[in-house]
């Protein structure tokens, strides 16, 4: 059944999840080849990694590239007049466009480095919150931010006076709509939310918020670290203000994130670090500010990582993000199904494949997250478990912690069915029935 | 199996999870203190009824994994009729057993020992303390006389 499954995928036709097709051209078989670390053996099994959301493995071009760097290109990047400086600024800012181009074509200029996507929303709590915030202002986020897009803001409104309201989810682990009306308020000046859960999965109506929200004067910040790497993302037709996500959960290297920020509004922002890199020109006692986007990126960045990035961007551009995005929701759909067979696991958000991406939390009525995580692990199998760096959302399922699996380009439907019947087998390990 | 899985989830272990020892509450108990170690979602009650300098009776009551649980029902077995002296002696232990700190008394720690296994897994070393942690904390608050807090080993 499972060889059949292979075959099935690589052939491109149809499969036995429903009427789901897979899609031409994404050979998960072929992919895994092109990552070193997923012929691993780990505790005797072969390596099944469902741990993508918090970050994903890197293919062998990434490797490759940031070898290629530091071996035949590094130098400071910016204002050098040798070769090696000239190299080392045309890959790093070849990455930048790449970048703009990946997430629809949105200018160059409105692309800034930072270390994470965390780093990315704590520039703009930073830059535009403090200059822009004053009491009685509101920011409204969601119940299923991850801690990296509520705790700038918990620390922003208590400095600047202004509230914080929740737009609620509803028992599918969607958003509430229903009183967006209030709660996006005309003294809302900032709406920031996920674009898609690391928890729930759930994909949220950005677009449709982002309307609301501008209609009432409000900026759109979204978080999307998520989303970016598992789903085609026009910033353009979203019409997001601010955008951020994280270089590493897309195959990328760990310690580059990028923030999008609508120009107009980068303009008008204060530098968030003050330093080399940043200024126009100095004198003893004032500076004036570099041009967008090296206004916001003091001190020498992470050249060669963000080098290595742009061969992740070719490495998904080639696959095609539609191909990704079809065989996640293929992935998902099937997950969901085998797990919703153990009478014992109850899963936390959407059930329908289109309305979520490939991070799929659940719990076990009767084994710990954390049992389960180190009964799978001794198969080869990394999943996660804990509260995901979302408390509040835990509590509001009413939860300490979940499992988490999550499912990237290079899982197949047979590593599906180990880790559904790895989670049988541990019942059988901890459970007396 | 892995071994190494075996090892930390002995059958002792297991046993002691699937049956957790010290699940009666008491009556008017000396000592009733909260433990949590809020990252992993584990919660603890325990309850102490005091008489003279011995420990008259335990309640544990953990919300929590096979490791955290199976520790709090052997603390329950073991501590129970032991004087306070001999009880913070095998806290220190406990305590030294898992964090490869110094023995300072050899003591024959019986099925606690099985808890050496979760010595290869350091991120579950805090499951295993919480129940400790909160009965050295509780035993403190006691002698001194002063309120109890929650206690974490996170």
């Amino acid at each position: 059944m499972n060889g059949e499954r292979m075959t099935a995928i690589k052939n491109g036709v149809k499969i036995g999840v429903g009427s789901v097709m897979a899609p031409a051209g994404l050979d998960p078989l072929v992919i895994k080849g092109d990552f070193p670390i997923l012929s691993r053996i780990i505790n005797g099994h072969k390596l099944i990694y469902l741990d993508n959301a918090a970050t994903t493995q890197k293919p062998s071009c990434v490797i490759s590239a940031l070898r290629n760097y530091y071996e035949n290109q590094n130098a400071n990047v910016h204002r050098g007049l040798h070769t090696l400086a000239e190299e080392a600024t045309a890959a790093f800012e070849a990455t930048r466009k790449k970048v703009a181009e990946f997430i629809g074509s949105v200018k160059p200029e409105e692309i800034i480095y930072t270390r994470n996507a965390t780093e990315a929303i704590n520039l703009v709590a930073y830059s535009w919150g403090r200059h822009n915030l004053k009491p009685q202002d509101r920011i409204v986020l969601t119940e299923m931010e991850h801690h990296a897009n509520l705790v700038p803001w918990i620390v922003l409104a208590k400095e600047t006076g202004a509230e914080l309201k929740f737009i609620p989810i509803d028992g599918d682990g969607l958003l509430d709509l229903e009183n967006i009306d209030r709660i996006i308020s005309e003294d809302t000046k900032l709406v920031a939310l996920t674009h898609m859960s690391n928890v729930l999965g759930t994909i949220n109506p950005v677009a449709e918020i982002a309307r609301i929200a501008h209609h009432n004067g409000a900026l759109v910040l979204l978080d999307g670290a998520q989303s970016v790497p598992h789903l085609p993302v026009n910033i353009k037709e979203i019409d997001a203000d601010f955008y951020a996500f994280s270089a590493h959960k897309m195959l990328g290297p760990t310690g580059i994130g990028i923030l999008y920020g609508r120009e107009s509004i980068l303009q008008k922002m204060e530098p968030f670090l003050f330093g080399g890199e940043m200024i126009s020109e100095v004198d003893f006692e004032k500076a004036t500010w570099n041009v967008l986007p090296w206004k916001f990126e003091a001190g020498t960045p992470n050249i060669a990582d963000a080098v290595a990035y742009g061969s992740a961007l070719d490495y998904l551009i080639d696959l095609g993000m539609e191909a990704v995005r079809s065989h996640e929701m293929d992935l998902t759909a099937y997950a969901l199904r085998k797990l919703s067979e153990l009478d014992s696991i109850k899963i936390f958000g959407p059930m329908d494949s289109r309305l979520r991406g490939g991070a799929i939390s659940f719990v076990d009525r009767q084994i710990h997250p954390h049992d389960l995580a180190t009964f799978l692990d001794s198969r080869g199998i990394a999943i996660r478990a804990g509260h995901h760096c979302a408390q509040p959302l835990m509590r509001r399922l009413g939860v300490g912690s979940t499992a988490r699996a999550s499912f990237y380009i290079y899982n197949t439907f047979e590593e599906i069915d180990e880790f559904v019947g790895a989670i049988a087998e541990a019942r059988r390990y901890f459970v007396n029935e | 199996m892995s071994e190494a899985l075996d090892a930390l989830y002995r059958d002792i272990l297991m046993d002691h999870y699937r049956n957790p020892r010290g699940k009666r509450k008491l009556l008017n108990p000396e000592i009733h203190n909260h433990g949590e170690n809020p990252l992993c979602g584990d919660e603890l009650e325990m309850e102490i009824k005091i008489d003279g300098d011995r420990v008259a009776d335990i309640y544990v009551s953990c919300a929590g994994c096979a490791v955290s649980v199976s520790s709090g029902s052997m603390l329950a077995e073991i501590i129970k009729g032991k004087s306070l002296a001999e009880v913070k002696r095998i806290a220190r232990a406990v305590k030294a057993m898992l964090t490869g700190g110094e023995v300072i008394d050899e003591i024959e720690l019986g099925d606690l020992e099985v808890l050496e296994g979760v010595k290869k897994f350091p991120v579950r070393v805090k499951c295993a303390l919480l129940s400790w942690a909160t009965l050295v904390n509780s035993l403190e608050s006691y002698e001194h006389g002063l309120e109890t807090k929650v206690s974490s080993t996170e």
